[in-house]
């Protein structure tokens, strides 16, 4: 008899009625029911956040900050609610600190470019980790060959933690300038101490940025108590839509930043001599933004904190923990990645067959886990290993689903041998 | 049969687990690498041709899944001794093999009749559309090694 396959050993944590939000887990795939354990990759979408952005479509749509009539506020009015939902769901003391993008990625390289190119220089450093997506890596490439300054990367050790002190040896001499980190590992899940590198970056003069992909959706993130200097995530990631994110910035940073890009929306003034812009965050957005995401996201994060932060990440942990267990005792598994504090990803190789067999076997299952790189090259040369294959958890997944992933893997060892 | 089994069968787990012409040719004349950026799987392709129009040896080295490297094994094996023109064919053929729903078997012109059941061996991938390029990016790596470009990608 396997452990617990119920789907929960909390009481107040109700799953099934979770997932009763979520349509798409109603359905099968190859005549199996779904077992989706790619939400690190992108979430799915409970239905208040499919309602929400119905509503504004059907009843309240049209563009924002523009017309005199009446649609044009209660639009506008939805929107920027939204963007003081975002502000709450992170801790930001207010709503003009955060800046609507299409997601990380571009928060990042609205950073790189905007803060970046007025305030990095030759022989500045920019301070980056081993463990981050490439998203966190290339902007910074960009902008190290556009300035002449230099990109050093934090190791990490066999567990797949930070070097704290190879970290502190890159801010010694003071010349870095700004340290953009992961909050946690998409590729293996390490969660990084950021508090504390906040803390180590500031002493020595240097900005902090977070990537906060993979926590926002999964557990609390208060930026004023990490202390941070900028924080992003991507909707898609947090139940939400495609196509928006969020960057929250200090005030004082998006006040002094030049603007990102040139438009509509982000204008007070133009003539063919010279314009002037309109204050952060609407100077770093310029032309129509995605409004029916931006309040997409805003019902996601309502829909997040109507179950709890706490709640889900003490759910997640408990999946994820399973699932290391049962994987760790495959014949021919190897777990990636053990670090003491870590989110709800598992990284995984098998001896017999490659990530990709694995994903596509898994697969005539109903299970969906991502095979490959997962945007790290870094973190698998690391781990000496071109791919691994990766379940990661959202706050509808059930034990009962690690099940059926070992299971699954069952019919692998049956092909490739075990 | 179900599509799994078409997809692994033995042929395919033997090549992706001893790969045949797994090495690197010192004096290539022609090799490239080929990168599906889908997955981070990596190829190298070595072509030495025999001074007579004819391809003398082909070999590869990297990493990737059980497709990848079977169909890149298979295809060493396939090309070694081939004239460059016929090369390119047997190229189109597999390539219709791998996509071509309506590829019909009966239709393979003389020549390759007897590479047929080698061929064959890589059409469970049809059925897994995100597979195919697993099976063909040996292929394409080869072909923009015959061409004299450094890379090949699947995209």
């Amino acid at each position: 008899m396997s452990p617990d396959s119920t789907p929960t050993l909390r009481p107040n944590y109700d799953v099934l009625a979770i997932r009763e939000d979520f349509p798409i887990l109603a359905r099968e795939v190859f005549g199996k029911p779904l077992v989706y354990l790619d939400t690190g990759a992108s979430a799915q979408k409970p239905r208040q956040v499919i309602r929400a952005m119905t509503q504004v479509m059907e009843e309240t749509y049209s563009n924002v900050h523009r017309g005199v009539h009446f649609l044009s506020q209660a639009c506008t009015d939805q929107f920027e609610a939204a963007r003081e939902t975002v502000a709450r769901f992170i801790g930001a003391r207010e709503a003009d600190e955060v800046v609507w993008t299409r997601g990380a990625t571009e928060a990042i390289n609205l950073v790189a470019a905007a803060w970046g190119r007025a305030n990095v220089g030759p022989g500045d450093r920019i301070v980056i980790s081993t463990l981050e997506h490439h998203s966190n890596i290339v902007p910074w490439q960009l902008l190290r060959d556009g300035t002449g300054a230099e990109l050093a990367v934090i190791p990490v050790d066999d567990a797949g933690e930070v070097d704290l002190d190879a970290y502190a040896a890159l801010l010694a001499d003071g010349r870095a300038k700004l340290v953009s980190v992961t909050h946690v590992s998409n590729s293996i899940g390490t969660v990084l101490p950021i508090a504390e590198m906040a803390r180590m970056a500031h002493e020595k003069g240097a900005l902090f940025m977070v990537d906060g992909c993979q926590a926002a959706p999964h557990m609390a993130v208060d930026v004023q108590a990490l202390d941070v200097d900028f924080y992003c995530f991507s909707g898609h990631k947090t139940y939400g839509p495609t196509g928006i994110g969020a960057l929250w910035g200090r005030k004082e940073l998006l006040d002094a930043m030049p603007p990102y890009q040139g438009g509509g929306e982000m204008i007070a003034h133009v003539t063919f001599e010279k314009s002037t812009f309109k204050a952060a965050p609407h100077k770093f957005e310029a032309g129509t933004p995605a409004i029916v995401e931006a309040v997409g996201l805003g019902a996601a994060l309502d829909y997040i904190e109507a179950i709890g932060r706490d709640a889900i990440l003490a759910h997640e942990t408990e999946v994820a923990e399973y699932a290391r267990e049962r994987l760790a005792a495959v014949p021919g598994v190897s777990v990636i990645g053990h670090a003491r504090e870590r989110g709800a990803i598992v990284s995984f190789t098998m001896d017999q067959a490659h990530p990709h067999d694995i994903g596509t076997i898994v697969d005539r299952a109903g299970v969906a886990v991502r095979a490959g790189h997962h945007c790290a090259f870094p973190v698998m040369e690391r781990f000496d290993v071109g791919a691994t294959a990766r379940a990661s958890f959202g706050l509808y997944n059930m034990k009962s689903e690690v099940d059926r992933l070992v299971e699954a893997l069952d019919e692998v060892a049956e092909i490739f041998g075990r | 049969m179900n599509e799994l089994r078409e997809l692994y069968q033995e042929v395919i787990l033997d090549h992706g687990r001893n790969p045949r012409n797994f090495r690197r040719i010192e004096d290539a004349d022609g090799e490239a690498r080929g990168d599906n950026p889908l997955c981070g799987d990596r190829v190298h392709v070595y072509v030495k041709l025999d001074g007579a129009g004819g391809l003398g040896d082909v070999a590869f080295q990297g990493r990737g899944c059980a497709i990848t490297t079977a169909s890149a094994s298979i295809m060493t094996e396939l090309l070694k001794g081939r004239g460059e023109a016929e090369a390119r064919r047997l190229f189109d053929l597999f390539h219709a093999v791998c996509t071509d729903e309506a590829f019909d078997p009966l239709d393979v012109p003389e020549e390759f009749e007897e590479e047929l059941d080698r061929l064959l061996v890589m059409a469970g991938v049809r059925q897994f559309p995100m597979r195919v390029k697993c099976a063909t990016l040996p292929w394409h790596t080869f072909a923009a090694a015959l061409d004299g470009k450094a890379t090949a990608t699947t995209e």
